[in-house]
């Protein structure tokens, strides 16, 4: 089966500095892929490249095998890539609603309503009125999820859900996964907890400064590989 | 004797009103000041001006005249804003607010000259057919204006509009939107020049309005802009940055300080109006309202 989302040496830079060197990764359709690494590894930058946040040559990256490298965010949204980024960023002056309306900007029909939503993470319903600021980290997680999930895209990007949430929480956000891969989403999360990482996907990709240092079935990975990937002992 | 002063400053002030909404607008969705604000009221009261001349003959008298001129004038010049946004603009925004400040003084200058160059520097009004002079009774043995309470009334609806704009529709929201996080609202779909585009548009559309009340009410020359861009700005501070009302009840306030000077001592209005903003800067340099858009 050949890939939905395909990378292929793809570089970026930070104006002079390069944050990823070469990156060849691949995510089939309905799948979920998970990318691990330590901090500075690349994970967000990669993420930003493939939503237009960061520029990337056009053959680098691409999607429906069509080049999708270089385009503005607004285009590739559109196309059907949607990004949860990292620290959620949620529109401080709108509330939980409009957060989620505007995640429906790109104007792609599908499955994800409001209503849907809601039904997802039913305390978003009571809190909808309220500013977005005001709600906990795990709420506002879920809000940033949403947002990204209205737009009806084909792969959802998740940059470290678990960022500063307590573990009680992150477990009720990846709770959610099984209902949002139902419809056949394809996932690639970043996550910093390895376990965590390799139970909720099925192929995990390892990231060391700015390389791919390991690829492989979650299942199939053991510690020590992941270990030495990690820290490039 | 003080309900007329008070009368007649938020009647002054309800025009600064319709100055300051366009650049409170502009500023809360792209932080960007713009130093020609003023100019581009004056280049608007000078496009209704010409366009009377020129269409005179084709028009109605009486007050009908500058009202179907102010009609043709605003969906020009919202297209006029969002050009300016779109192609000229955009290009000066940045972490940096020096090259947007730099871009606008320099179209304030081109503007100023230009105006000088075509119609000399006779101050000029437009004619509204007595609506000037016309006043209304109130008990009390006060007068006001008629023109100027339209004014008022017509600075409350714009500011009642904007800010339904603002927290009610869909274009309110990605304004809201791209002022919070710019790159996630592009993230989202959004393309955020034309959205800055839409915004600098609507503000003209304020800007014209202005333009041609300043005229009727009063008189216009090509030198006014920095002053009127000045009182604009005292509005905005005095109100308190990214709230509309705010902004309103900035330029009331300024009008109301104005006024007691004047009356106090003809040379002394626009100096305690200063002298108002100043404190305020002081004592408050947040503003009496402040507020994120919204």
């Amino acid at each position: 089966m050949s890939a939905l989302l395909e990378t292929a040496g793809l570089t970026a830079f930070y104006g002079d500095a390069q944050a990823l060197f070469g990156i060849d990764f691949e995510l089939r359709a309905g799948e979920v892929a998970a990318i691990i690494g330590a901090n500075g590894a690349g994970k967000s930058t990669f993420m930003k490249a493939i939503t237009g946040l960061v520029k990337a040559a056009p053959a680098q990256i691409r999607f429906d095998n069509v080049a999708i490298g270089g385009l503005a965010p607004a285009q590739i949204v559109r196309r059907g890539i949607a990004l949860v980024p990292e620290g959620r960023r949620l529109f401080a002056s709108l509330s939980v609603e409009e957060n989620l309306r505007m995640g429906g900007a790109s104007g792609r029909r599908g499955p994800w309503q409001l209503e849907r939503l809601y039904r997802l993470f039913p305390i978003l319903a009571e809190k909808r009125g309220q500013p977005s600021t005001s709600l906990s980290g795990g709420q506002q997680q879920m809000v940033a999820i949403g947002r990204a999930l209205m737009s009806n895209p084909r792969v959802l990007l998740c940059d470290e859900l678990s960022l500063g949430l307590a573990p009680i929480v992150v477990k009720e956000i990846y709770e959610a996964m099984p209902a949002i891969c139902a419809e056949g989403m394809t996932v690639a999360i970043v996550e910093q907890d390895v376990a965590l990482a390799q139970r909720v996907s099925q192929r995990v990709y390892c990231f060391q400064e700015g390389r791919v240092s390991l690829r492989g079935a979650s299942t199939e990975l053991t510690r020590a590989q992941i270990s030495a990937a990690y820290f490039g002992t | 004797m003080m309900l007329d002063v008070l009368l007649q400053g938020l009647l002054l002030g309800g025009l600064y009103g319709l100055f300051a909404l366009g650049l409170s607008l502009v500023f809360g969705v792209m932080r960007l000041t713009n130093t020609a604000h003023g100019d581009f009221i004056v280049l608007a009261a000078f496009a209704a001006i010409a366009g009377l001349a020129v269409l005179a003959p084709m028009l109605p008298a009486g007050i009908a005249a500058p009202l179907l001129v102010a009609a043709l004038l605003l969906p020009v010049s919202f297209g006029f804003g969002y050009a300016l946004q779109r192609w000229v603009l955009n290009g000066t925004l940045g972490r940096d607010p020096l090259p947007s400040l730099v871009v606008t003084f320099g179209l304030s200058i081109v503007i100023q000259n230009l105006l000088l160059e075509t119609f000399s520097a006779d101050p000029r009004s437009i004619d509204s057919a007595g609506l000037s002079t016309a006043s209304l009774a109130l008990p009390g043995g006060v007068a006001v204006g008629a023109l100027p309470v339209a004014i008022l009334a017509f600075a409350v609806a714009a500011t009642a509009a904007l800010q339904w704009l603002f927290g009610r529709t869909s274009i309110g929201r990605s304004f809201r939107a791209v002022s919070d996080d710019r790159e996630i609202a592009e993230l989202m779909g959004l393309d955020a020049r034309k959205v800055y585009a839409l915004a600098t548009a609507i503000a003209f559309v304020l800007i014209a309005a202005a333009g041609v009340l300043q005229a009727m009410r009063t008189t216009v020359s090509p030198a006014d802009g920095p002053a009127l861009l000045l009182f604009a700005f005292e509005a905005v501070i005095i109100g308190g940055m990214g709230s509309f009302w705010g902004t309103l009840v900035g330029a009331l306030l300024l009008g109301v300080t104005q006024q007691i000077g004047f009356r106090l001592d003809p040379g002394w209005g626009i100096w305690l109006g200063h002298l108002a903003f100043l404190a305020v800067l002081v004592v408050r340099p947040q503003g009496l309202f402040p507020k994120t858009v919204g």
